[in-house]
């Protein structure tokens, strides 16, 4: 009893002592330093990262449609909140169809609920299918989603190719933090409740966990739009995050660099995918970035470095992680988590 | 309790069951024994709706399973301990045990605790995962996994595949004490001579049709089946 108090209560502190970091960090550093690029992005991929977790490592899905359901989020957040006054400008080809503004946090709530409702509707379908099938349909629709936004015909509502801006954003870190750490809480309570067992069950064994009278379809459709949701909210973030959204960023290679952060931070593990979005952003924007410059000593210009190289060392990482250290970081453990083989525990 | 007539299952263009009829009556044993590709596993996992039945019914207290879901059927008090155990590896074995008992909504405290007292090694070992134990231990768990959804019967998908002779004992011992418990029990074994010592009334199996039954002592002593099955 003692010991499921220090569980919980530990990780609260450290939420705490975070946000009191955080807060204060903000107050000390110049606003344009690149650590809050850094963590505004990092918290971002966290969210969508553990939202993929939620299906590929807790479900056994393996989906690559997270890129996509980021972009429906990400649109659907753009176009319900630029204010009136800005829409003859944003849509300066179109004329704007839709006419009101929703406030910020019932527009973050819509774009998961919009990725869910595409992601449920494309599940009836595409979760027959198994492994690599499914893998490449959800890639696919991806996009295809990604093609619809720019079609010219939905011009008055996603404005076509061209991009959506003049939407409110976040200046402050801890913004994209509470945000996505109330996500990623509610995904972790999801995954220790009766419906997560159920996943890990289908993920672990779909036969018998359809001969205990397990609905497959019906759990695989829910993990499926559960995910979307979080993918999209996360996508939302991301647009509030970049200040303007066009959908030709979101390709696949985007879901291919959510996929490594969870492959790094260990499939199975939400705290592993939170660890290893803070690092692969890092690494990506800021601690890597001088491979991507060339450099001079004196007249000797250092080989290899120049814009490129950095995918390239990025490649080379993913290649031995997945050689030499497959578990990724974490494994399928959590931070805090009670150890499960621990004897002493006795009989409960 | 459970009556199957002229059961029928294909798969592709494959009969794997043709005329398949037997009786399960409340209270007892059941065996279905018979060779590799008799058609005895597809038979249970088509009277719990994994696999969809061509023709024939499936009378379970009197009321038709075929078509239904197998949501529906483990609701109803059947339940299947599949081939090769099939526990969830990453999960514990507490966990396991809870998954047996999805369909419920009711507290569970007393049946964990009554498995646990059939399986004292399960009780141990509740924190473990499934994945890291012995395959006897795993066929216990796939055992208890089955009586948590509280079932009136029990089918068993050989129950003894892979294990020690010890190990097999211990299982059949297991399934009388069940059964006395009140739980049917119908059981596919190619461990004929275990199986048929357990069991009230043996079936035998070829080629997707029951060719003959009886009281599981009268087939031990039968000529032709000590000779097809038991290794004269």
């Amino acid at each position: 009893m003692k010991k499921m108090k220090r569980e919980t209560i530990l990780p609260a502190a450290l939420v705490l002592a975070l946000f009191a970091g955080l807060f204060i960090l903000e107050r000390v550093l110049p606003a344009s330093s690149t650590l809050f690029v850094v963590l505004k992005k990092g918290a971002i991929y966290a969210l969508v990262a553990a939202s993929m977790n939620l299906l590929n490592g807790f479900t056994g899905l393996f989906s690559l449609g997270q890129a996509g359901f980021m972009l429906i989020g990400a649109y659907t957040y753009a176009v319900f909140t630029i204010p009136a006054e800005m829409k003859p400008v944003v849509y300066q080809y179109y004329d704007h169809a839709i006419g009101f503004t929703l406030p910020v946090p019932v527009a973050i709530l819509l774009a998961g609920v919009m990725a869910a409702l595409f992601a449920a509707l494309i599940g009836l379908p595409v979760l027959k299918l198994k492994s690599d099938y499914l893998a490449i349909a959800t890639l696919g629709f991806a996009e295809i989603i990604r093609a619809v936004i720019q079609y010219d015909k939905l011009g008055p509502i996603t404005n076509g190719s061209n991009m959506l801006k003049s939407y409110p954003k976040f200046s402050s870190v801890l913004f994209p933090f509470t945000v996505a750490g109330v996500c990623i809480a509610i995904i972790l309570l999801l995954i220790n409740s009766s419906y997560g067992r159920v996943f890990k069950a289908i993920r672990d064994d779909e036969i018998a966990a359809e001969a205990m009278g397990v609905n497959l379809f019906r759990h695989k459709e829910l993990a499926f739009a559960i995910s979307s949701f979080f993918a999209g909210i996360s996508g939302a973030l991301l647009a509030m995050f970049q200040s303007t959204v066009q959908a030709s960023a979101f390709k696949s290679s985007m879901t291919y660099e959510i996929l490594l952060i969870v492959v790094i931070g260990g499939i199975g593990s939400i705290s592993g995918s939170v660890i290893a979005s803070f690092l692969f952003v890092a690494c990506s924007e800021w601690w890597l970035r001088f491979l991507d410059t060339e450099m001079f000593i004196g007249s000797f210009q250092v080989p290899f470095l120049r814009s490129g190289f950095r995918m390239v060392v990025f490649s080379v990482v993913i290649m031995v992680m997945v050689l030499f250290y497959r578990k990724g970081i974490m494994g399928d453990r959590e931070l805090f988590q009670k150890r499960r083989d621990n004897k002493a525990k006795g009989v409960r | 309790m459970l009556k199957v007539e002229k059961l029928q299952v294909n798969y592709g263009g494959i009969q794997a069951v043709r005329d398949v009829s037997f009786e399960v009556p409340e209270g007892k044993i059941i065996t279905l024994i018979g060779a590799n590709g008799a058609g005895k596993s597809t038979t249970l996992r088509s009277i719990i709706g994994l696999v969809p039945a061509a023709g024939g019914s499936i009378l379970y207290n009197g009321e038709e399973m075929r078509g239904r879901t197998t949501a529906e059927i483990v609701a109803k008090g059947v339940t299947l301990v599949p081939e090769g155990r099939r526990v969830f590896p990453d999960l514990t074995v507490a966990e396991n045990l809870r998954i047996g008992a999805y369909l419920r909504k009711d507290d569970l405290k007393g049946d964990l605790d009554w498995v646990y007292s059939l399986f004292p090694r399960l009780k141990e070992r509740h924190w473990q995962a499934a994945g890291t134990l012995s395959g006897g231990e795993q066929q216990m768990l796939a055992v208890g996994r089955a009586l948590m959804s509280r079932p009136k019967l029990v089918m068993m998908d050989e129950p003894s595949l892979g294990l020690a002779p010890i190990v097999v004992q211990q299982i059949f011992e297991i399934i009388r004490k069940i059964n006395q418990e009140g739980v049917t029990v119908l059981l596919i074994e190619q461990n004929a001579n275990m199986a048929l010592h357990a069991a009230d009334v043996g079936y035998v199996m070829e080629t997707g049709a029951i060719t003959r039954h009886g009281p599981g002592k009268e087939l031990l002593e039968d000529e032709s089946i000590r000779a097809a099955y038991l290794g004269k």
